[in-house]
């Protein structure tokens, strides 16, 4: 039983299977193992995506009701809370006068340039400092400690620096994303597996190949988590430069709509406008992070049963 | 058929100066097209033997000529943000594999480890034995004369075992790879190997060998367990 010392595959005679081949019965005994092996995956019913969708929508309902009750029963004054329909009066307002879609606007373009920004600025720091032992040891705490450093602490600095301009805006939003994106995409490439990296020697890859075809898909998720928290950090230093930094040349967003509020001492404006903030935050979570995130992961079955 | 495509000679390894010896003057050559068994308790350095070939480590003395291998690891190890077919078709073009000819030709190897209808699936939408019959593919996508295989079996269920044994045997009947595989499975060494070599524990050495061709399969299984388990028995003492 000498094996064939060829060392290319014989070609498979067409129509006729492999040379060699199992007979159908071992063909179908080996599917059916595969069929009985593999995970038999529960799709969840539209009913229960139903639930999972009306579940927010009733806390909304149960939150508006309390606070209506509490409105009705204790009767604060009106400048301290306004009632749920005031609110949603003043929204009214706003969105007739167009403040709401300007502010919004206004905030929401500074919010996604300051990130792309971000993000073009920490992607190859990331990469940099992952790849560079020695500027990992030399900056990395700096990096992780930037990100604890609340944001809105750059604010009167910005504000020496840029005036009241949209550069101390874009400043404040830079220092609050860069730490997050940054340290998501070190962390990723830390957790490849190193027995990827093993796989990738030996099936003949090059340093480049390594970086671009393994290393890097395999610290997406982690990437993507960074992004995620990037943008959260850019909102909130966001909101937090255009509450102080109000004027100058700077256009009118949400944190100013915010500071207006306050000033003319609108309960029902500041609630609004914390709204409106809300709104934004959850509308790009559920539209764009939280997708990405639960289709990357699902993609490597690392998202089972799946409550988020 | 009598060429030696891995020759090993007097090979030593240690970790690192003042670590034991993993392995010791161990001497070796498989002929081309050959499939041997190499078997030996658990901490015996067959794994460290094996990376030792495959390059991923250095030899502390003694030398290794072996053309570049392709390697079987215990666990499939294929890149779980990849489909089975896009996991052959990247050895493929790591290799050095036209575009053109890339999806035929991983189509191909995944028709010779019969798993054409899972092409499109993901690694976690497929049974253990599945996965490996996929690294199988990716291992002969490389199309390397030597294939290293280090237990990739050791980890599924007796059922999958005996069916990955018969398509190994298969697949390594129509492709004349020369296989070097490692157990710690006597009955798994002598259904698969030409040739069965024992490997002794701490320092790791090749202390016996036996031709399995025309032997007994049954008898030689109790003559090589009974060496085995008395190579074990002297690490009591």
């Amino acid at each position: 039983m000498q094996p064939e010392t060829t060392l290319v595959e014989r070609e498979a005679p067409a129509g006729t299977g492999l040379p060699g081949a199992a007979p159908d019965d071992d063909r179908a005994f080996e599917k059916g193992l595969d069929a009985l092996q593999q995970e038999t995956r529960v799709q969840s019913s539209w009913r229960s995506s139903v639930t999972k969708a009306l579940l927010p929508v009733a806390a909304l309902i149960a939150v508006l009701y309390a606070w209506q009750m509490y409105v009705w029963i204790a009767r604060p004054r009106p400048d301290q809370l306004p009632g749920p329909a005031d609110v949603f009066g003043t929204l009214g307002t706003l969105w007739q006068n167009g403040e709401a879609v300007e502010t919004v606007l206004t905030s929401l373009q500074r919010g996604v340039v300051g990130f792309a920004i971000a993000v073009v600025i920490a992607t190859p720091l990331g990469l940099l400092l992952a790849q560079s032992k020695i500027l990992r040891g030399a900056f990395g705490p700096l990096i992780s400690g930037l990100q604890v450093l609340p944001s809105v602490a750059w604010v009167p600095a910005a504000v020496i620096w840029f005036g009241l301009s949209d550069a101390t805006v874009y400043f404040v939003v830079l220092m609050g994303a860069i730490p997050s994106i940054t340290n998501g995409l070190i962390a990723g490439v830390d957790h490849v597996p190193d027995q990827h990296r093993r796989v990738a020697h030996v099936l003949g890859a090059n340093r480049w190949e390594l970086a671009t075809r393994i290393v890097l898909p395999a610290a997406l998720p982690s990437y993507v988590s960074g992004l995620k928290q990037g943008w959260a950090f850019s909102w909130r230093s966001l909101m937090a430069a255009e509450i102080i930094a109000t004027g100058g040349t700077l256009g009118f967003g949400l944190g100013a709509l915010l500071d207006q509020g306050r000033q003319f001492s609108s309960m029902a404006t500041v609630i609004a406008a914390i709204l409106l903030i809300l709104f934004i935050g959850i509308v790009v979570e559920l539209l764009i992070f939280g997708p990405l995130e639960r289709h990357l992961l699902r993609r490597r079955g690392l998202l089972t049963g799946g409550s988020r | 058929m009598s060429t030696a495509q891995i020759e090993i000679n007097a090979l030593s390894k240690r970790f690192s100066a003042d670590s034991p010896l993993v392995l010791e003057d161990v001497n070796l050559r498989v002929r081309q097209g050959e499939f041997v068994a190499l078997l030996g308790a658990s901490g015996c350095g067959k794994s460290t033997l094996l990376n030792l070939i495959a390059g991923l480590e250095e030899p502390t003395s003694g030398t290794i000529a072996s053309p570049k291998a392709a390697f079987m690891f215990q666990d499939a190890s294929l890149f779980p943000w990849l489909s089975a077919q896009a996991n052959v078709e990247l050895a493929l073009q790591l290799r050095g594999a036209p575009k053109s000819e890339r999806r035929t030709e991983a189509a191909r190897l995944l028709e010779l480890v019969h798993l054409s209808d899972a092409a499109a699936k993901r690694p976690h939408e497929l049974s253990g034995g599945m996965r490996q019959r996929v690294a199988l593919a990716r291992s002969l996508a490389q199309n390397r004369e030597v294939l290293l295989m280090d237990e990739p079996f050791a980890a599924l269920d007796a059922i999958t075992r005996d069916l990955l044994h018969d398509e190994l045997q298969r697949v390594w009947r129509e492709t004349g790879r020369t296989i070097v595989f490692i157990t710690h499975n006597v009955r798994e060494a002598v259904r698969l190997g030409q040739r069965v070599l024992l490997m002794s524990s701490r320092p790791g050495r090749v202390v016996a060998e036996w031709a399995v061709e025309e032997q007994d399969p049954v008898a030689l299984t109790a003559e090589i367990t009974t060496e085995l388990r008395k190579e074990i028995r002297r690490h009591a003492a």
